[in-house]
């Protein structure tokens, strides 16, 4: 690697350098995956990869600020796909492992049992409970440690009661049937031995949520089966519920998967033309090329969708091998997030990203 | 922590706990960008324990200068990619507004459609039919 003296004086006398431009060979290696019938090749990537040839290839914050780039294409209440464009596979992994495990959300994480004479087990009960999906703002909450009361910022407590009568059909329960208690805890603790003013229950709520959220904090969905009921069986609970995040368990993933796919670009090494053309359209199983009618009844293959393509590798076996080349864009990502509902994806996404910052500030003041 | 010796402030490896791949390999990344460092790699000793050791040699300049920059330019690139994504969204939201009002005014005219509902058209994968 060149020595360039400071850093600051860098950007400077980068400039010129920009200018030079690699032979398309190069270029395709330092921007391109190309993916063989066999298996993908790397390219060189490291900062002073192509540096004798005047080319600097590393990226500095001056630079990776002008090249950004975000475009969203879907984004709905609870799900979302965008293109991120000029950040290296690094920092989009680490959004993408943060958004799965450690952005918080709010889950059930204690359940009381009171009765259960449901065929399900109360640990399978639970558990099933647990991932249900609560319609919670985490930001609004604080987590709470092993130590802590629950209070009225740390849990959320609901209650399942519900029974089959003798002689009726099975009941159904469904997540809907969590009932939100803003007042806290109702069930007395075992241990009342001093004669207090109040009867004290597992929470200590020092004021109803009711007057601290502003809307209720419901399920969010309410058609989720928990349990069927014959008759004459009941269940009846109470759940606390928590904030916390995915890498401790599953159940606090604020998304259902964050995942990304670099852009697809699919090029002709030469023309394919009338039957190769027409077997090539056929072969690809989510119709990347186009016939091309050129008259005087000849055709030829044009590569019309080359986001659709899945790089299942199908054109680029058997006949048309050599003629079709597959790449990927290397700094290119189509990042997509489906949230399980606490938080609308763009705000996952930001949270992800001020996540990874704060990361950062800790190892800074961690060092000074 | 920091791990390097006394006279030598150029190489260092910092032993970070409660970290993993997600900061470590992006960390990694930035410093391979600076040319002031020689080397840059990272670790994780053990699958169980929860630390992460970073190893930074640099051409000269004390490694923990250099790594305290790493991060710091870590976080400004991260601003930057919220600014911009939130202008994204910004973007995508009242674009797709406008062309509802599009759509809304040319109700009469069924021959017209918006730009961005033909071009999802003719992007969908199986949309386009075979035989034209
Ligand atoms: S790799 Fe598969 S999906 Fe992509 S263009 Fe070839 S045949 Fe189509």
């Amino acid at each position: 690697m060149p020595k360039k003296g400071t850093k600051k004086g860098k950007s400077a006398d980068d400039e010129p350098k920009e200018q030079n431009k690699l032979p398309e060979h190069l270029e395709v290696q330092r921007t391109r995956v190309v993916c063989k019938a066999d298996a993908p090749t790397e390219g060189f990537q490291y900062a002073g990869a192509f540096a004798a040839m005047g080319i600097d290839n590393s990226v500095s914050v001056d630079k990776f600020c002008k090249n950004f780039k975000v475009m969203v294409n879907r984004l709905t209440e609870d799900d979302m796909e965008f293109d991120m464009i000029g950040i290296d596979a690094s920092i989009a992994n680490a959004f993408r492992r943060i958004l799965i495990a450690e952005v918080p959300t709010m889950a059930i994480e204690k359940v009381l049992m009171v009765d259960n004479t449901s065929v399900i087990a109360d640990e399978v009960l639970s558990h099933r409970l647990g991932l249900i999906p609560l319609d919670a703002d985490p930001r609004l909450f604080e987590y709470i440690s092993e130590n802590d009361v629950p209070n009225e910022r740390n849990t959320i407590v609901y209650k399942l009661h519900v029974s089959c009568k003798r002689g009726s059909p099975r009941l159904t329960v469904k997540s809907g049937d969590l009932e939100w208690l803003p007042e806290g805890s109702q069930l007395p603790l075992a241990s009342p031995a001093q004669s207090g003013d109040k009867q004290k229950t597992y929470t200590s709520f020092g004021q109803s949520q009711k007057d601290i959220f502003e809307k209720p904090l419901g399920v969010k969905f309410k058609d989720i089966t928990i349990a069927r009921l014959g008759p004459g069986q009941a269940i009846e609970l109470e759940v606390h519920a928590v904030k916390g995040v995915g890498k401790v368990h599953a159940k606090w993933s604020p998304v259902a998967t964050a995942w990304y796919r670099m852009l697809p670009e699919v090029v002709f090494r030469e023309e394919i033309r009338d039957d190769a053309a027409e077997k090539l359209v056929k072969k690809c199983p989510v119709n990347v090329f186009d016939i091309e009618d050129l008259g005087n009844g000849e055709k030829r293959a044009v590569v019309a969708r080359p986001r659709a393509c899945t790089l299942c590798r199908e054109c680029v076996m058997g006949p048309t091998g050599e003629q079709v080349e597959l790449r990927r864009v290397r700094d290119h990502f189509i990042f997509t997030i489906e949230s399980t509902g606490a938080l609308p994806p763009e705000v996952l996404f930001t949270e992800a990203v001020r996540n990874l910052e704060e990361k950062c500030e800790r190892v800074i003041s961690e060092l000074s | 922590m920091e791990h390097g010796s006394l006279e030598d402030s150029s190489a260092s490896t910092f032993s970070i706990a409660e970290e993993d791949h997600t900061l470590a390999n992006s960390v990694r990344f930035v410093l391979n960008q600076d040319p002031r460092v020689a080397f840059c790699g990272y670790s994780i000793p053990h699958p169980a324990d929860n630390k992460v050791n970073i190893r930074v040699q640099t051409t000269g300049d004390p490694a923990k200068d250099v790594f305290k920059d790493a991060l710091q330019d870590l976080i400004v690139m991260c601003q930057h990619v919220r600014g911009t994504f939130d202008n994204a969204v910004v973007d995508h939201r009242s674009n797709i507004s406008a062309q509802q009002m599009d759509i809304d005014s040319n109700s009469q005219g069924c021959g017209t459609i918006s730009k961005r509902l033909y071009q999802m058209l003719t992007s969908a994968p199986h949309s386009i039919d075979k035989t034209n």
